[in-house]
């Protein structure tokens, strides 16, 4: 028996550290080749590591949510044959892991227990209730939570109701009576807590575990009941990419958010006719599109808002290039996807790219360079866009322009009140390095592109 | 019995049973009453090893053994004052009344299963596949029975010892349940319950027994504190034990049999009867098992903790799975499987199986001995009651043995019961009660047992292990 040691590997993007963000195995599982053991995340993207060997894992190399230099170990696994290693070598610490930005604890020891959590010091409970709140933690591993399955499947749910007493083998104590009762009802006597003398299980201990594994469609009304539960999850991962983000953005940039009423009539009437048009062969057009188009033909004369602000090197950096990041909500949270060039496209090619990264973010599929290197950002929350929002700044980008929900609205034209399309946009500047002026002024770009749309495509 | 016509027997039932004996008719009864239709088939009489040639008859004789011993007993100068004048007994009577209650108990088996409406194939079974039994009946053409599920209910029998095969004065312990007549010497092959039991009965008819035992105590199944009052008693009954002997067979002439020491050392015999009794053994021959692939484990029918086989829908309970081959065993699976066909669910998980030597003294075994219980690793306080300190056993003059009770030290817990002394086997029902009902030591110290009992013995054995015992 040897000892295959896995170290966490150059992804390949050029860069140094990555976030563990859940483990596939725990120590003592039985791995297959090509088995996933650990997903890893980088700036952005996931990535999945697969093991090469067949063996049973011994150690893990750190927790959820630690930040790990490249080349430091992962995962140590007991195979058939020579191994990697020589047997007893001290696990290699990875060097750089020290270099977590976002203060987790970095487990000086190998993760040995698999339900290690991974923020060590998260706090027991919020405070917000007496003492006696039950905390329920939620399981900050698949390897913890996997551990945790076996007990909750085989007792249908009544957890509370395991006695933990009983030791793994030992067979529960019970009448014969009590015996074939649980039978009838279908209940393992064995996850039945049983309390009389020296555990005895009764038939008053049927009854319990059969009340609290029916309790909730069968008890007291719920509606208005009193609760004390909690739940912590941990902010790891993508989440905690997100907080840190907004937390960088909000903490540097003063922002200034500027709103300005669109009438999308025209706008609409030509996407209409363009889709019955073009639909069949070019692909629908959405509004985005077209907006990204606008904003590209705005920027020409307001090249300050398509820049990045180094605050800590004193420069904005102003670009030919409009690489437009595109907010998406996916089922892990907030990902920018960026459309690169979108100068050099026609709104459907536009189009066809935000469709395509769309979906590559969703499917954890988008690559690290699809993920950034935006210099100006839109943000749309569609059906959901509301009246006003204020849209936080892609950091160091240093603007972005909200879109908020279109809707028919009575408008005066000509000393007369017509029914026109009307959409609102909302957009956050960074005042440091954007004025005011200029910041209406190129929103006012946008408006007249879009509220005479023709201007779109001839120039 | 002869109201049940062999060709009353449907084409295809249910539930068909092979084995009429403890296991396969209550098996039958339990079904019948929960709707499965039914059918049994047994080739001998009804009520099988237990009710024909094993327990029941066994405790006949030993019964009628014992009285006759005891007007023996007071036909010398009796302590009590009874004065008997030489008594004596015509065997072929014992045998009938032996025979007597034996119809009445299998013919009461019979009407059972007819009330409950089994069907009941008088015949001897041999099996075509899973679902198909091929049954040779008595003056009938053979019969085809088909059934969904197949139990096999079809008991042990006496092991033979290829030095000294069945036959002439070589018996087992059928033959020795009917004898004609009474011999003067029989030698008891094998110092285990049977031989023991039977040993027993016929020295106190007046036949001087000698018992080959190859190891070197009798009831080696026992620890020796619990048979040591056997030995004495067996000793003082006039029983020769030839401990640490083993058989080699008949001498030349056939009068005697040959055995060897420890040493090597050979000696004869003499012996008008010899009783073979060195165990039992599944009767998986004569009845095509190997035309099914059920899995085994030696000699046994592999069964898991429902007596299924492994193979579907086919069953087994009682002696042909092997140890404890137990009437109350078999009883108990067949109960249960009768059940899981009716479509309930059910294990077989007792806490006990409670065993019973009717040698004299009785021996009780129900639950864990002390090595046993220091064997699964429990740490264990074991308390001992001497019926010497009990009133009543001095009443029926038989302060021989004791009752010892095994606890946990931890919970006080009790894990195993075990009793020798006259009368013991009774107290089985409490044992297995306390070891079922998951009694501690507190639950049987607690409560009253009626005085005078052996049964206070019970009490005190608890007591003691609590560390106050009362009469001691």
């Amino acid at each position: 028996m040897g000892i295959h040691v896995i170290k966490m590997p150059d992804i390949g993007e050029g860069i140094a550290e990555v976030e563990l963000a859940a483990w596939h195995v725990k120590v003592g599982d039985v791995v297959s080749e090509d088995q996933i053991l650990a997903d890893v995340m980088t700036d952005k993207a996931t990535v999945e590591i697969p093991s090469p060997v067949v063996g049973k894992v011994l150690a893990l190399g750190g927790v959820v949510g630690e930040v790990m230099a490249v080349g430091g170990e992962l995962i140590r696994i007991e195979v058939e044959g020579a191994g990697n290693v020589k047997e007893g070598a001290a696990p290699a610490k990875p060097a750089a892991a020290a270099a977590n930005t976002a203060g987790t604890a970095v487990g000086p020891d190998m993760a040995t227990a698999s339900g290690q959590s991974a923020p060590a010091d998260i706090p027991k409970t919020m405070g917000v209730e007496p003492a006696q709140a039950e905390t329920k933690k939620a399981p900050t591993s698949p390897a913890a939570a996997a551990a945790a399955k076996p007990a909750a499947k085989s007792t249908s749910g009544a957890v509370r109701n395991t006695s933990a007493a009983r030791p793994e083998g030992e067979r529960a104590l019970a009448s014969p009576a009590v015996r074939q009762r649980a039978w009838d009802l279908g209940i393992d006597i064995q996850f039945v807590h049983g309390t009389g003398p020296a555990g005895r299980v009764t038939y008053d201990d049927i009854d319990a575990f059969l009340a609290g594994k029916n309790a909730p469609p069968t008890g007291t009304d719920t509606r208005y009941a009193t609760r004390a539960d909690e739940e912590q999850v941990p902010v790891i991962g993508l989440r905690r990419k997100i907080a840190q983000k907004m937390q960088e953005a909000k903490r540097r940039i003063p922002h200034f958010t500027y709103v300005e009423e669109i009438d999308v009539t025209e706008l609409e009437s030509l996407r209409a006719q363009l889709n019955s048009q073009w639909g069949k062969e070019r692909g629908k057009l959405t509004v985005l599109p077209l907006l990204v188009r606008a904003v590209v033909v705005a920027l020409r004369d307001f090249p300050q808002i398509n820049a990045r602000y180094d605050d800590e090197a004193g420069v904005v950096t102003r670009y030919g290039a409009v690489h437009v990041g595109i907010a998406t909500q996916t089922g892990s949270g907030l990902m920018v996807p960026v459309v690169r060039n979108a100068e050099s496209r026609d709104p459907w090619g536009n189009a066809a790219e935000i469709a395509r990264l769309a979906d590559a973010a969703r499917t954890g599929k988008a690559g690290r360079d699809e993920l950034s290197g935006s210099t100006i950002t839109i943000t749309s929350l569609g059906a959901l866009g509301g009246i006003v929002s204020t849209p936080v700044i892609n950091h160091p980008e240093v603007g972005i322009v909200g879109v908020n929900r279109m809707v028919e609205r009575p408008a005066v034209r000509d000393g007369a009140i017509v029914i026109r399309k009307m959409m609102n946009l909302s957009s956050s500047f960074d005042h440091r390095v954007v004025d005011g002026a200029d910041a209406a002024e190129f929103i006012q770009s946008i408006r007249a592109l879009l509220e005479h749309p023709a201007l779109l495509f001839v120039e | 019995m002869s109201s049940i016509q062999a060709n009353a027997a449907p084409d295809h039932t249910r539930l068909l049973i092979i084995g009429g004996g403890p296991g396969g008719y209550v098996a039958a009864i339990r079904a019948a009453q929960l709707g499965v239709q039914t059918t049994l088939i047994e080739g001998a009489s009804l009520g099988g090893t237990c009710l024909n040639i094993g327990c029941i008859p066994s405790k006949a004789l030993i019964h009628a053994a014992e009285e006759f011993e005891k007007s023996r007993h007071y036909a010398g100068t009796s302590p009590l004052g009874i004065k008997v004048e030489s008594p004596s007994i015509d065997i072929l009577k014992t045998v009938q009344w032996k025979d007597g209650i034996v119809g009445r108990l299998t013919g009461g088996v019979g009407a059972l299963l007819k009330k409950h409406g089994v069907t009941v194939v008088r015949g001897w079974a041999s099996i075509v596949d899973g679902k198909t039994v091929a049954v040779d009946v008595e003056g009938g053409p053979p019969l085809r029975i088909t059934c969904e599920h197949l139990l096999l209910a079809i008991g042990s029998q006496a092991t033979a010892l290829p030095s000294l095969p069945f036959g002439g004065k070589v018996i087992s312990a059928t033959e020795a349940l009917s004898p004609t007549e009474l011999p003067e010497r029989m030698v008891v092959v094998g110092g285990g319950y049977i031989g023991l039991e039977l040993g027993t009965a016929y020295r106190k008819l007046g036949v001087d027994v000698t018992v080959v035992e190859a190891q070197d105590r009798v009831l080696p199944a026992y620890d020796a504190e619990l048979t040591k009052p056997v030995d004495t008693a067996l000793r003082k009954l006039g029983v020769k034990l030839m401990l640490s002997h083993s058989v080699q067979g008949l001498s030349a002439g056939g009068n005697a049999v040959r055995v060897r020491d420890a040493d090597g050392a050979e000696s004869e015999i003499a012996a008008d009867r010899i009783l073979v009794a060195v165990g039992r053994r599944p009767r998986t021959e004569g009845w095509k098992l190997d035309t099914i692939p059920v899995d085994m484990v030696g000699r046994a029918v592999k069964i898991d903790d429902q007596c299924r086989t492994s193979m579907s829908n086919v069953w087994a309970i009682g002696d042909i799975t092997g140890e404890p081959m137990l009437a109350h065993r078999a009883m108990a699976q067949g109960e249960m499987v009768a059940e899981l066909i009716a479509g309930k669910t059910r294990h077989f998980v007792p806490a006990a199986i409670p065993a019973v030597c009717f040698t004299d003294p009785e021996v009780v075994v129900v639950g864990k001995t002390p090595p046993e219980a220091r064997q699964a690793g429990l740490d264990c306080v074991t308390a001992l009651f001497p019926f010497a300190a009990n009133g009543r056993a001095m009443t029926i003059e038989s302060t021989d043995g004791f009752v010892r009770v095994v606890a946990r030290r931890d919970n006080h817990l009790i894990v195993g019961w075990q009793a020798v002394g006259k009368g013991v086997s009774e107290l089985s029902t409490a044992f297995s009660q306390s070891l079922e009902m998951g009694a501690r030591l507190e639950d049987i110290a607690g409560t009253i047992h009626a005085h005078p009992t052996l049964g206070e013995a019970v009490q005190e054995a608890a007591l003691r292990a609590l560390g106050h015992a009362l009469h001691i």
